[in-house]
C-alpha cells in the first residue's frame, strides 16, 4: 500500500493537466468549481477533520478572502488580483483573535460560536455600506473575459498547494498532535501538548487557504455580495457536509465529497423545472451516509470493501 | 418614553414565544446531550403544515396548531428512533457526528419544504387578529403576539408541571441526570429519549404556529430560528425550564431595544454577541444566577 501511495496523485495530476484542453467552456467551468470546492473542503478538513475542531463558520474566511480583493477595488480601484495576497493574509490574521476567543470552548460550543462569528461578519458586511458597499456587493470586469483555461490553472495550482500543505502537516509531528487533540483533548494536554497553540496552527492555514479560495472566487466570478460569500447554508454548512460525505480526517475524503457535490449540483441544474433540488438530494445523501457510514465514504472504506469482497481467512 | 415601553413590551411578547421554542431545545439537549440543529427546520415544517391547512381548508392557524403539534410529535419521534439514535451508539472520528446529522436532517427538511412550497414569502392572515393592535394608554401592542405570548407561557407552565409531577417527567429527568443509573432503575431510556425528542419538536411546532399570524413565512427562516433557540438555551442554561423562559425574555427584549435604538440591520448581532459572551463568562447561563 505504501509503495503505491504516489500512483493515484500522479494519475490525477496528469488527468488534471490534460483533460481541460479537450473540454468545452461549460465543462471547464464545472471543473473550476469542483477544484474551488476541493480547496475549501481540504482547508476545512485540516481544522475540522484532523484537529477535530468542527467550525460552522468557515464562510467567514471565504468571505474575507473574497472581500480582500473586493475592498481594494471598491475603495481604490486596485486590481483584485492583489486580493490573492491580501485576502488570505487578512483572513488568517483575523483568524488569530477569533481563535483565541473560540478555542476556549469545546465541541459543539466551539462550532456554534464560529457560526456566530460568521453571521456577525455577514451582517456587518451587509449593513456597513460605506465600508463594504453593502448588499449590492462588488463587481469587477474579468481579466480574461470568457476564457477559462488561465483561471483553471491558477485554481489548480492553489488546490495542489493546499493538498500538499495538508498532506505535509498530516504526516509531520504536527499532524499527530492534531489527531491527539481530536481524540482526547484532556489526554493531549496531560501529555504536554499546548492544545490552544496547536489548534491555532491548524486554524491559521485553514483560514488562509479558505481565504485563498475566496480571493480566487472574487477574480473568477467577478461579482461578490455578502449574501453569497458569507452564506451560512451554501458555504459554511456545505463545506462541512462535503467533508462528511467523503470522510472527515482522511486526506482524499474532501476531494471526493466536493467532487460529488458540485457534479450533483450541476446535473440537477440542467434538469428544467426544478430549482435547488440538488441541495435536497445532497442533504439526503449526507443523512444516509452519516447514518450508515458515520465516518464518510473513504473513512469507512474498509467496511465498504468488506461488503463486496469476502475477507480472506488469516493464514 | 412610550417608545421605550412599546419596544420593551414587544420584546417581552416575542421573548415568550422564543422561550417555548427554546424550552423544547433545552429539553432535548439536557436529555440527549446533543445539540439539535434541526430545531428550526422542524418549526418551518410546522409552519407550512398550518399554512397548507389555511390555504386548502381555510383553517385558522390557532386551530391548525392542534394538527401541527401532534404531527411534529410523530415526526420527532420517528427521526430520533430511526435516524439520530443510530449514530449516538457508535464511535466516530468526529465527536460531533450526531450534531452534524441533525444539521443535515434540518437542511433536508427545509429543502423539502422549499421543493413543495417554493421559496416565496407567504403570510397567513387570521381574520380579526392579524394586524390588529391593542392600546394600553399610549402604548400599542400587537394582538397576535399577545395571544402567542399567553399560549406560550401556558405551554411552558404545562411542561414544567409535566416534568416535575408525572412519572414520565421523572423518568425524563432521571435520564437527563444519569442515563446509566436511570436504566438500572428500570427506566426505558431509549424510549425516553425518543419521547423527549418528540416533545421538544412538538413545543417547537407550537412556537412556530404562534408566530405565524404575525410573521412572514419562507423556508430559510428555519436557520434563524435554530440559532435563536440555541442562543436562548445557552443564555438560560441547559436543561432548565426557568432558565429558558428568562433567556427567551432577555433575548426578545435585547433584540427589540436594539432594533429600536441602534439599527434594524444589526438586530441579530446582539443575539450573537450575547451568545459568545455568555459562553465565555457565564457558561452555566442565567440558571446559575437565578438559582442563587
Amino acid at each position: 500500500m505504501m509503495k503505491r501511495g504516489w500512483v493515484t496523485p500522479v494519475i490525477l495530476g496528469i488527468l488534471a493537466l490534460v483533460i481541460p484542453f479537450t473540454l468545452s467552456s461549460y465543462y471547464q467551468h464545472i471543473l473550476i468549481l469542483v477544484i474551488i470546492w476541493i480547496t475549501m473542503a481540504c482547508a476545512w478538513n485540516l481544522l475540522g477533520g484532523f484537529a477535530g475542531q468542527v467550525s460552522f463558520g468557515h464562510a467567514l474566511f471565504f468571505g474575507l478572502g473574497a472581500y480582500g480583493g473586493g475592498l481594494l477595488y471598491h475603495h481604490w480601484e486596485i486590481s483584485t488580483w492583489w486580493g490573492m495576497i491580501v485576502g488570505p493574509v487578512w483572513a488568517a490574521v483575523i483568524a488569530i483573535p477569533l481563535g483565541l476567543i473560540t478555542f476556549r470552548l469545546r465541541g459543539p460550543y466551539f462550532a456554534l460560536s464560529m457560526l456566530a462569528m460568521g453571521e456577525i461578519a455577514r451582517i456587518i458586511f451587509t449593513n456597513w455600506v460605506p465600508f463594504s458597499g453593502g448588499a449590492v456587493g462588488v463587481m469587477i470586469s474579468r481579466t480574461w473575459g470568457g476564457e477559462k483555461l488561465q483561471y483553471y490553472f491558477i485554481i489548480l495550482a492553489i488546490c495542489v498547494v493546499t493538498l500538499g500543505v495538508v498532506a505535509l502537516m498530516r504526516y509531520s509531528k504536527l499532524g499527530f498532535y492534531f489527531l491527539s487533540i481530536r481524540e482526547d483533548q484532556d489526554a493531549a494536554e496531560a501529555l504536554g501538548i499546548p492544545t490552544t497553540k496547536y489548534k491555532m496552527y491548524a486554524l491559521i492555514p485553514s483560514a488562509f487557504f479558505t481565504g485563498l479560495a475566496g480571493a480566487f472566487y472574487m477574480n473568477y466570478m467577478a461579482y461578490i455580495e455578502p449574501r453569497v460569500v458569507f452564506n451560512l447554508e451554501a458555504v459554511s454548512i456545505m463545506m462541512i457536509l462535503t467533508v462528511m460525505l467523503g470522510g472527515a480526517g482522511t486526506l482524499w475524503g474532501p476531494v471526493l465529497g466536493a467532487t460529488v457535490y458540485v457534479i450533483l449540483a450541476e446535473v440537477f441544474r440542467t434538469i428544467p423545472g426544478i430549482k435547488e433540488v440538488h441541495v435536497l438530494v445532497f442533504a439526503l445523501i449526507v443523512v444516509l451516509i452519516i447514518m450508515f457510514l458515520p465516518d464518510g465514504i473513504l473513512g469507512e472504506w474498509d467496511k465498504i470493501k468488506r461488503i463486496f469482497i469476502k475477507p480472506k481467512l488469516a493464514s | 418614553m412610550e417608545f421605550f415601553f412599546e419596544s420593551l413590551i414587544e420584546g417581552l411578547l416575542l421573548g415568550g414565544i422564543y422561550a417555548v421554542v427554546a424550552v423544547g431545545m433545552t429539553l432535548i439537549m439536557g436529555v440527549m446531550k446533543i445539540i439539535n440543529l434541526a430545531h428550526g427546520a422542524i418549526m418551518v415544517v410546522a409552519m407550512y403544515i398550518c399554512y397548507a391547512l389555511f390555504v386548502t381548508l381555510g383553517l385558522n392557524p390557532y386551530i391548525g396548531i392542534f394538527v401541527a403539534m401532534p404531527a411534529l410529535f410523530g415526526i420527532g419521534y420517528l427521526l430520533q428512533r430511526y435516524s439520530i439514535r443510530r449514530v449516538t451508539e457508535v464511535i466516530t472520528v468526529l465527536p460531533e457526528t450526531q450534531v452534524l446529522l441533525t444539521l443535515a436532517i434540518g437542511m433536508a427538511l427545509i429543502e423539502i419544504m422549499r421543493f413543495i412550497f417554493t421559496s416565496n414569502y407567504q403570510t397567513v392572515p387570521v381574520p380579526g387578529v392579524s394586524g390588529k393592535t391593542l392600546y394600553l394608554g399610549e402604548i400599542s401592542m400587537n394582538v397576535p403576539m399577545i395571544i402567542g405570548f399567553v399560549v406560550a407561557i401556558g405551554l411552558i407552565m404545562g411542561l414544567h408541571l409535566f416534568i416535575t409531577r408525572t412519572d414520565l417527567g421523572k423518568s425524563i429527568r432521571a435520564t437527563a441526570q444519569d442515563p446509566d443509573a436511570a436504566k438500572y432503575m428500570g427506566v426505558n431510556t431509549r424510549n425516553v429519549t425518543c419521547l423527549t425528542f418528540a416533545i421538544g419538536s412538538m413545543l417547537a411546532a407550537a412556537g412556530a404556529c404562534l408566530l405565524l399570524p404575525a410573521y412572514y413565512l419562507f423556508p430559510d427562516v428555519g436557520h434563524a430560528f435554530t440559532l435563536k433557540a440555541f442562543i436562548v438555551t445557552i443564555l438560560g442554561g441547559m436543561g432548565s425550564t426557568v432558565g429558558a423562559l428568562s433567556g427567551g425574555l432577555v433575548l426578545g427584549v435585547a433584540e427589540s431595544l436594539g432594533a429600536s435604538y441602534w439599527q434594524m440591520g444589526y438586530k441579530d448581532v446582539i443575539g450573537f454577541v450575547i451568545f459568545i459572551l455568555v459562553l465565555l463568562f457565564l457558561p452555566g447561563g442565567l440558571k446559575t444566577v437565578i438559582g442563587r
